[in-house]
């Protein structure tokens, strides 16, 4: 889960992995193996062991990031 | 000799339409590299904007959340417009535009799609090919360009909803570079809004594009790198309301010699 393994019930929701995280569902969206995740399935689909799962929100931001935050993508790939 | 420009070409006064859909005002702000989020709230209400561009990342799932941009951009009831900031391929630019939408529940993205780290110019041909998937898909696209009028054609007959010219590279507050290359562009495009996006240092670089005819502009660092961040967003809407302004207004010809301003009969000698 962005970037990390974590664990999590087989077969749990995106919107019960968003709560037990605190996150807010109307604020992400969620990518799993590579495709985003429509809002109405958020409820339906059911995450397995192995899912690569990606949760985006929105920042502040206004064209390409900052050097700092460059740097940090190069140092994570 | 050069005419000056018309007077604008969408609809008169300050409101910019954008694909069917009317803000207040012609300017759009970037809400990145503020000083603190409370700085950044007092900015982005002083430019008057109704129109702000936000990022997408990756929750920092070891930080709890404090206040977003979005909790900002709602209480002022300033529209949000994703980017793709940072994507340097159509296929990154496609995959964080589907996110977007289905995070902000909105259609409209700013496609921003980089070929050089050093410019920070657009890859037009990602560009181009990004614009086409995503309009397909139904966003509205408004593509982060530079001021070459073949593109800028190119991104329309693809569908794009407006096209936004760079005046000189993003955060490096030169100005316009090339006057006459953003005018032949606002002249030849007529059908969707062209909105000058990076460059703009100061006040009077906003108001001169707005002079040019350009129907908005986008900025971030302008404002947000400023000395006083909330100071500068004020300028900034006092310049873009004034460059449009006497762009309807219709300047006078320049001349060579001097034009007298007072009667001359009755003249005391």
């Amino acid at each position: 889960m962005n970037g990390t393994r974590r664990e999590a019930p087989d077969g749990v929701t995106p919107t019960a992995l968003l709560e037990s995280l605190g996150l807010s569902p109307g604020r992400v969206a969620i990518e799993v193996n590579g495709r985003v995740v429509r809002r109405s399935d958020l409820g339906e689909l059911r995450l397995r062991d192995g899912d690569v799962v990606v949760i985006v929100q929105f920042v502040g931001g206004g064209c390409w990031p900052s050097r700092s935050a460059v740097r940090a993508r190069r140092a994570r790939r | 000799m050069l005419a000056e420009p018309e007077r604008g070409t969408g609809a008169k006064g300050q409101a910019l339409t954008i694909a069917g859909r009317t803000f207040p005002s012609r300017l759009i702000v970037g809400t990145g590299k503020y000083p603190s989020l409370a700085i950044a709230r007092q900015a982005i209400a002083a430019s008057g904007t109704s129109l702000a561009t936000v990022a997408v990342r990756r929750v920092d799932l070891s930080r709890r959340e404090g206040e977003s941009i979005l909790d900002i951009l709602e209480s002022l009831q300033v529209a949000v417009l994703p980017n793709t900031a940072g994507c340097s391929t159509a296929e990154e630019a496609v995959r964080t535009a589907r996110l977007a939408r289905e995070a902000g529940l909105s259609d409209l993205v700013k496609l921003e799609v980089i070929g050089d780290e050093r410019t920070l110019y657009p890859d037009n041909e990602e560009l181009l090919k990004a614009t086409r998937i995503l309009v397909k898909e139904g966003f509205i696209v408004l593509p982060y360009t530079n001021d070459d009028l073949v593109v800028a054609r190119r991104l329309r007959d693809a569908g794009a909803a407006a096209v936004m010219p760079l005046a000189a590279p993003i955060g490096s507050g030169l100005g316009i570079q090339n006057p006459v290359a953003l005018r032949i562009l606002i002249e030849a495009i007529r059908d969707v809004p062209v909105i000058v996006d990076a460059g703009v240092g100061t006040a009077s670089d906003a108001t001169i594009v707005m002079e040019l005819g350009a129907d908005g502009v986008l900025m971030n660092t302008g404002i947000a790198g400023a000395a006083d961040p909330v100071a500068m967003a004020r300028a900034m809407r006092l310049a873009v309301e004034s460059g449009r302004l006497a762009l309807e207004a219709g300047r006078i010809p320049k001349r060579l010699h001097a034009s007298a301003s007072s009667p001359i009969e009755g003249t005391v000698r």
